[in-house]
């Protein structure tokens, strides 16, 4: 049987592919943030998954307002990342997984969330830059990746807990696939950040760094907290946290299992407009 | 009934929701045809002329030929899509976003170097931060006493 072996968590920063693309990234303003993921480039060049489950957020890229999707799923043979108004970013095209992609659509729909199917569509930095962080820069992705987007840009976004309990829905998904694969489930996005109006700019780290903290010990408690608090405290765009709640809730102690271990925690400010946000955790089981 | 919103009294903030997005959907469309190179290339070529394929408002066509984006967010633009039209201008999402507040590039990008913007008195309209109405805009185009950029908001939000 299929099993998720870790969970990983990152801020999306469009800024960040940009200097890596751009050979940046050695640049005094960036090194303190790239430093932060040296250790999680080594750790997954050692724990190279057979797939990965990207929870991100599409940037008004593959879904315009002409249909605006809460979770969609993607289950093609693969995904070319897509041309945001820069022209597409430099980076190889992301192979799927469309037998435990399927799979876990049935599985999940079954469990009463509905999730939309995609079959084609292209991938912007919420994905791409995830994958550049923990990656580097290969000539290709070294494993397929089954892209899952969740609307955080048009309100009402899902709340924490709706999210949180899609999380479990998934895990119970891949640990019944037949297949004896190993899983990771990234959550992507944030921190905190606010991208629009005379309040852009806000950052809130001491809110970021409890977060960090409630997301590894008291995720259920963490679930609770209501959208306006992430508006308030993070900022309109520090919504995007609510999809690492899915991550989250896939790890083995929502299932009663034993604590994961935190293999690596980064906090920086600022990328751009935000403040960066990493996690690496190990299930125990 | 009308829908509960209790993100209406976060200062210098608007929330893209169903309302919104209802109101800014040619625009935010106008916007999404900049995905496309050869697009960009005809609105370059004339702005107005392309502007005028769209079924916007003529308030929406001037905000963005006059790239005010806090009126553009304040008539139903959500600023994930009114990104393009900085992309096809050459801007980084630092210069569109800073350019919300009426500071300079520079200012603002001191401001994020320096920690952001503080969520303190930014929390709740009436509170005495930075981004409160009565303090925008802010940085050195509100010391010039030039209004731009953040003023808009204002007035949009009535809208």
């Amino acid at each position: 049987m299929a099993q998720i072996t870790a969970s990983v968590f990152t801020s999306h920063v469009p800024a960040i592919g940009a200097a890596l693309d751009l050979g940046k990234d050695k640049e005094p303003y960036w090194q303190p943030l790239f430093k932060g993921y040296e250790y999680s480039k080594q750790w997954m060049k050692e724990n190279t998954p057979d797939v990965i489950f990207l929870v991100y957020n599409d940037h008004a890229t593959a879904f315009s307002l002409e249909m605006i999707p809460t979770f969609a799923i993607g289950c093609a043979d693969s995904f070319r990342p897509a041309d945001e108004g820069y022209g597409a970013r430099p980076v190889p095209v992301v192979q799927g997984h469309p037998e435990l992609a399927a799979h876990i659509a049935q599985s999940v729909i079954q469990q009463d969330f509905d999730l939309t199917i995609v079959n084609k569509m292209d991938v912007d930095h919420g994905l791409t830059v995830p994958l550049s962080l923990m990656c580097g820069q290969p000539q290709a992705w070294p494993c397929p990746v089954i892209p899952f987007a969740v609307n955080v840009v048009q309100y009402p976004v899902p709340s924490g807990r709706r999210c949180y309990n899609l999380g479990k829905a998934i895990r119970n998904a891949i640990v019944s696939y037949d297949e004896p694969l190993n899983v990771h489930i990234w959550g992507t996005g944030g921190m905190s950040h606010q991208l629009q109006g005379p309040r852009a700019g806000l950052i809130n780290a001491e809110w970021d760094n409890k977060f960090l903290d409630r997301l590894i010990a008291d995720p259920d408690d963490l679930a609770n907290v209501p959208h306006i608090e992430y508006v308030r405290e993070a900022g309109s765009e520090g919504i995007e946290l609510v999809m690492w709640l899915i991550a989250r809730g896939a790890m083995s102690d929502s299932f009663g299992g034993p604590p994961p271990s935190v293999k690596h925690r980064f906090f920086h400010v600022p990328a751009s407009n935000t403040a960066v946000g990493h996690l690496i955790l190990e299930n125990n089981q | 009934m009308p829908l509960e919103k209790p993100y209406l009294d976060v200062p210098g903030t608007t929330i893209f929701d169903a309302d919104q997005s209802r109101r800014g959907y040619h625009l935010n469309q106008f916007c999404m045809s900049l995905m496309k190179a050869a697009n960009r290339e005809r609105f370059k070529a004339n702005e107005r002329a392309y502007l005028d394929e769209w079924p916007m408002t003529e308030e929406q066509k001037l905000a963005v030929l006059a790239r005010d984006l806090n009126r553009c967010i304040g008539l139903g633009g959500n600023i994930y899509f009114l990104a393009k039209i900085g992309a096809t201008d050459g801007k980084s999402f630092q210069q569109m976003a800073g350019s919300m507040t009426g500071m300079t590039e520079e200012e603002y990008r001191n401001m994020m170097l320096s920690g952001g913007r503080s969520a303190n008195g930014n929390r709740y309209v009436g509170e005495d931060g930075d981004a409160q109405a009565h303090r925008q805009p802010q940085g050195a185009a509100g010391k010039a006493g030039q209004p731009q950029g953040a003023a808009g908001l204002n007035s949009a939000k009535a809208v």
